[in-house]
């Protein structure tokens, strides 16, 4: 049977895809030493689970959708995903596999448990995928894992409440116990921690929620699954509402997960940047 | 509404504030249906920037790509103008703002010292002061 083996989490930042690539050597420049010092720790938390599948839960930023069409869950269901030009210059980055067959698993088993996600035979993925692949799998080394791109609006509002993303990852997580092949699964959050792009308070960062955040999602998730998008918007910035796709990857997780990793770092771009790596209980 | 004792130490955000989301967001801009209504042509326009050859169809003629794209005066003026606030109140969501930006080379930090009317410096400063 397939098995999720644990969470990671990390920031996506435009900034980051950009500087990934000369990562060696700004390991001793001073704004980005103690950002990519962290992540040593859950590469090799990596290395040692050796993940068939990573399913990414990320949110798009306007590449593959626009205001047109916007799903508030999208799975993608593709033989393999790229990146493209976004506007400002990320590089295209080495294609991902996907796995077809366990995509329709997944969305089989959601739209049996009322999760109606709308399934992508062709998708594009923008920074919030290939930033977290790039800087867990250094050298963009991902090749042998398959993808599987799960995609919550979070663009346009009403933004799914943080409840439901989490109950969403709690279904995922379900659909891919009950996969009869043998494998190990790995899930990712990415986007936050506290962040604002847009406004008069543009430049927003909020520490003590974002340590609250990365504290109570270890063992007490259900708690922040209480907030409503007003709220976390409200405390986490408009772009730090991005933490709902971190609560979705805690739902996919078991109840008890053991810490393996985390971090905090103020600030990469307009950015509170987190790092969070749990294992699910064997 | 429970007031807690809080101390320095605490948290501002107890669990129990989490039910209280009617308090409005000073400086703060919810990109709703409404907005996106207001915003649709706009925001298309900078959706097209993903592409290279629009964005460079763009530069040539700024005024007639914003024609092409049926703006409003106001939200062309915006763009004139490079006025990210403009923008906003005119229906602009900044994930879409964020490519026209790009074709000028702005950040995130020019973008968002533009906002609150600082430099870009004091903007860093600002940014680096909330590590606390």
């Amino acid at each position: 049977m397939a098995r999720v083996v644990g969470g990671l989490t990390t920031s996506h930042i435009p900034a980051i895809g950009n500087a990934v690539p000369r990562e060696e050597q700004l390991l001793n420049d001073p704004y980005w030493k103690e950002f990519f010092a962290a992540y040593p720790p859950a590469r090799a938390w990596l290395r040692q689970a050796k993940p068939d599948v990573a399913i990414v839960i990320y949110n798009d930023h306007g590449l593959n959708f626009f205001l047109d069409k916007m799903p508030t869950f999208a799975i993608g269901a593709a033989a393999k995903y790229e990146n493209a030009d976004e506007g400002w210059g990320i590089p295209k980055i080495p294609s991902f596999e996907g796995d077809p067959e366990l995509s329709w698993h997944i969305i089989n088993s959601l739209v049996e448990e009322e999760f109606d996600v709308t399934s992508c035979q062709e998708m594009l993925v923008d920074h919030g995928f290939t930033v977290p692949m790039s800087l867990f799998w250094p050298g963009n080394t991902y090749q042998g894992v398959k993808t599987i791109p799960v995609c919550i609006n979070t663009v346009q509002h009403p933004l799914p409440s943080p409840m439901r993303c989490f109950k969403l990852g709690q279904a995922i997580g379900r659909a891919i116990e009950s996969y009869p092949k043998d494998l190990k699964v790995v899930v990712l959050g990415t986007g936050g921690l506290s962040h604002q792009l847009d406004g008069e308070r543009a430049g927003f960062i909020n520490k003590k929620f974002d340590e609250l955040c990365l504290d109570k999602i270890v063992h007490e998730p259900e708690i922040l699954t209480r907030m409503s998008i007003h709220e976390l918007v409200r405390e986490a910035g408009a772009q730090g509402a991005e933490f709902i796709l971190w609560l979705a990857m805690r739902g996919v997780l078991q109840h008890r997960v053991k810490k393996i990793h985390s971090s905090y770092h103020i600030a990469i771009s307009n950015t509170a940047t987190g790092l969070l790596v749990l294992e699910n209980a064997a | 509404m429970t007031v807690a004792t809080t101390t320095e130490e605490t948290p501002k955000l107890l669990p129990a504030d989490f039910l209280h989301h009617d308090l409005p967001i000073p400086g703060t801009y919810i990109f709703d249906g409404e907005a996106a209504m207001k915003g649709y042509n706009l925001n298309k326009m900078c959706f097209s920037f993903n592409s290279a050859e629009n964005r460079e169809e763009f530069k040539k003629d700024e005024e007639a790509y914003c024609r092409k794209f049926g703006l409003t005066d106001a939200q062309t003026k915006a763009i004139r103008e490079r006025n990210v606030l403009d923008m906003i109140h005119n229906g602009g969501c900044i994930y879409y703002l964020a490519k026209f930006a790009g074709i000028f080379g702005l950040t995130v930090q020019d973008v968002g010292a533009q906002q609150r009317g600082i430099s870009v410096e004091e903007f860093k400063k600002m940014l680096k002061s909330q590590d606390r």
